[in-house]
C-alpha cells in the first residue's frame, strides 16, 4: 500500500440503503471528506421483462411494457403503443394523441413533484418534501378518477386511448392545475430566494456543457446543462405536432440548474394541459389494431419526465414480438454521475445521485459493457450456457428454477 | 417467561419501526409506501417510523418480485433484523411474482426466500390498503382488550 493509499478510505453504500428507495451499491473512495472515486453498481433490479415480453402476446407485452417503471409507465406504455401503431400502419384518431398528451404532462408533474420532494428531502428540507408530496396526492387523485388507478392506470391501447374524456375530467383537471400553479410559483420563489437550499445546491454535482454531451446525458440534467434537447420539441409526436411546447434550458449545470428546469418544466406542462383541454378535438378515442403486426423493425421515442425513452420492436408477423428494447433516459444519465460525484463531498453524494432522478428499474435492462477492445459476440445458446456455468460458480442451480 | 414475552408482545404492538426494500419491484409500490408516509395518509401520526438500518426495525415491507441479484441481500437483511420481526409482502409481485413470474432472473414472491407475515395484493397497492395491513398485524398481537395476547 503506498503512502497516498492510506490516506484513503472506502465506503460501501447498498445495495439496501436509507437515501433512495431502490436497490443499487455505491462504492465511494474518500480522501478525507473528498470524493476521489465511485463505483456504481445496478442490476438488482433486473427481472428480464425483455426476453418476457418475447414470450406472449402484444396486448399482453403493454401490460408488462407499463410495468417497466411505476413512475413513467405511461411513457413506455405510450412509446410501445407508438411502435405498434407505426408497424400496422393505424393512424390514431386525434382525440385519443390529445389525451394521451394530457396524462403525459401529468405524469410529469407528478414525477416532478415526487423528485424535488425526494430532493429536498435528500439535503434535510423535509417541510418542503411534505408540501411536494402533498400536491402530487392530488395528481394522483386526477389518475385515479380518469385511469382508475393511482399508478399504472392502463390508458393507453393499441390504437389510442381505453376511457373517454368527459366533461368532469377536464374541469377537475382545470381546478386541479389552476391550483397547483399557485403552488409552483410558491416553489419557484423558494428555489431562487431560499438561501440554504441555494447553497446547499448550487455548483454542486456539476456537469458540464461538453461532458453532458460526451456522456449523452438526457432530459433534465442535459437541459440543466444547456443541451436543448427534448423529444417534443426536436422530434414532435402524437399531438405535440399541434401543442406549442416550450423548451426549458439553462446553464448551471449544477444540481441547482437540475431542479429550476424542472420546476419551469411543470409550469410548461400546466400550460400544456390547459391549451390541449381547450383545443381537444371530438371524435372516436380508439380504431381497432389487427392481433398479427405486420413483419418489420421500429423505433419510437418519446419524451418521458426523466428524458428521452426509446423503444424498439422487432416482429415477425405473428402475434408475439421477436424483440423489445427497451431505453430508459436513466440508462443515459448513469454514465455522467460518476464524473459528478468525483471531486465533490460525502455529504453531497445523496443529492448528487437523486438529482437525475434515477430510476433503477427502468434502467435494470441488460446492458452490454465494453472494456477496451475485447467484445465478444454469443449466440443465444452460447450466452444460455455461460449463465448457467456462471450462476453454478456462484452456487445456484439455475436450471432448478421453476420456469 | 410468560410476562417476558406479554412484555414484548405489548412493547412490539406499539409504534413500530418499518424498513423498506425493494426486491425488484417497478416502483409503483414503492412510491405508495412513502405516500403512506406523507401528509394525506400519515403513518407516521400512529407511530410508525420508516427507517434505514434493519438492526433497529421490526417491520420489513418487501415490494417485488425476488430477482436473483436482490435474493441473497434480503436474506441478508432479514437476518440482520432482531426478533421479533415481521414481513410485509407489497404488492401483486411481492406476493407470487405477478406479472413476472416466469421471468429467467425472477424466483418468485417474496415467500420462496423468507416468511411472510402478511399478503398484500395489489397492482400497485393504495396506501389504504398499506395502513390496513400494518394495522391488522398490530392487532394480531393484541387480545379482545387491546392488551398483549
Amino acid at each position: 500500500m503506498s503512502e497516498t493509499d492510506k490516506n484513503k478510505v472506502v465506503i460501501p453504500i447498498g445495495p439496501q440503503h436509507p437515501s433512495l428507495d431502490e436497490p443499487a451499491t455505491f462504492t465511494i473512495t474518500l480522501e478525507g471528506e473528498k470524493v476521489v472515486n465511485a463505483v456504481i453498481g445496478v442490476g438488482y433490479n433486473h427481472r428480464g421483462l425483455e426476453k418476457a415480453c418475447e414470450s406472449r402476446t402484444y396486448i399482453q407485452d403493454l401490460y408488462i411494457i407499463e410495468r417497466v417503471c411505476g413512475i413513467c409507465s405511461h411513457a413506455h406504455s405510450t412509446a410501445f403503443c407508438m411502435a405498434i401503431e407505426e408497424l400496422t400502419g393505424v393512424k390514431v384518431p386525434m382525440r385519443a394523441e390529445y389525451i394521451r398528451v394530457i396524462v403525459a404532462e401529468l405524469e410529469r408533474l407528478h414525477s416532478h413533484l415526487l423528485w424535488l420532494g425526494t430532493a429536498c428531502h435528500e439535503i434535510g428540507y423535509d417541510t418542503m418534501f411534505m408540501y411536494t408530496w402533498r400536491d402530487r396526492e392530488k395528481i394522483l387523485d386526477l389518475m385515479a378518477s380518469y385511469g382508475g388507478n393511482r399508478i399504472n392506470y392502463g390508458v393507453n391501447t393499441f390504437g389510442g386511448v381505453r376511457r373517454e374524456f368527459d366533461e368532469t375530467t377536464s374541469s377537475d383537471i382545470i381546478k386541479t392545475i389552476d391550483e397547483l400553479d399557485e403552488h409552483l410559483k410558491r416553489y419557484m420563489e423558494i428555489a431562487l430566494t431560499e438561501t440554504t437550499l441555494v447553497s446547499r445546491l448550487k455548483g454542486v454535482g456539476m456537469l458540464s456543457h461538453e461532458d453532458a454531451l460526451n456522456f449523452g446525458a438526457v432530459g433534465p440534467v442535459a437541459k440543466a446543462a444547456g443541451i436543448g434537447y427534448d423529444i417534443r420539441v426536436a422530434e414532435p409526436y402524437g399531438a405535440y405536432k399541434e401543442i406549442p411546447v416550450k423548451l426549458i434550458t439553462d446553464d448551471r449545470a449544477d444540481v441547482y440548474g437540475r431542479t429550476v428546469v424542472r420546476i419551469l418544466e411543470m409550469q410548461e406542462s400546466v400550460k400544456i394541459i390547459r391549451y390541449a383541454i381547450k383545443n381537444m378535438p371530438g371524435g372516436d378515442i380508439a380504431v381497432k389494431v389487427p392481433r398479427r403486426i405486420p413483419a418489420g423493425e421500429i423505433l419510437t421515442r418519446v419524451e418521458a419526465p426523466r428524458g428521452e425513452n426509446i423503444h424498439f420492436v422487432r416482429s415477425n408477423g405473428t402475434d408475439m414480438p421477436d424483440r423489445v428494447r427497451v431505453k430508459a433516459p436513466t440508462e443515459a444519465n448513469w454514465h455522467g454521475v460518476q464524473h459528478m460525484l468525483k471531486s465533490g463531498r460525502l455529504a453531497d453524494v445523496p443529492i448528487t445521485i437523486a438529482a437525475i432522478d434515477p430510476c433503477y428499474s427502468c434502467t435494470d435492462r441488460a446492458i452490454v459493457v465494453n472494456s477496451g477492445d475485447n467484445i465478444n459476440v454469443m449466440d443465444w445458446k452460447q450466452l444460455r450456457q455461460y449463465s448457467i456455468d456462471w450462476y453454478k460458480k456462484e452456487g445456484i442451480d439455475i436450471t432448478a428454477l421453476k420456469l | 417467561m410468560d410476562l417476558i414475552k406479554k412484555a414484548i408482545d405489548w412493547g412490539t404492538s406499539k409504534s413500530p419501526w418499518i424498513l423498506h426494500f425493494n426486491a425488484g419491484a417497478c416502483n409503483g409500490c414503492d412510491i405508495e409506501v412513502v405516500d403512506s408516509l406523507t401528509p394525506r395518509f400519515d403513518l407516521e401520526r400512529v407511530g410508525v417510523l420508516k427507517h434505514g438500518t434493519p438492526r433497529q426495525a421490526d417491520i420489513l415491507v418487501c415490494t417485488g418480485a425476488v430477482t436473483l441479484q436482490t435474493r441473497d441481500r434480503l436474506i441478508q437483511i432479514y437476518d440482520q433484523m432482531a426478533e421479533p420481526k415481521f414481513v410485509i409482502a407489497v404488492g401483486t409481485c411481492a406476493c407470487t411474482g405477478g406479472i413476472f413470474d416466469g421471468c429467467y432472473c425472477v424466483t418468485g414472491g417474496i415467500d420462496t426466500v423468507i416468511p411472510v407475515d402478511v399478503y398484500l395484493p395489489g397492482c400497485a397497492v393504495r396506501p389504504e390498503a398499506i395502513i390496513s395491513a400494518v394495522e391488522k398485524l398490530l392487532s394480531s398481537l393484541k387480545d379482545d382488550k387491546g392488551g398483549a395476547k
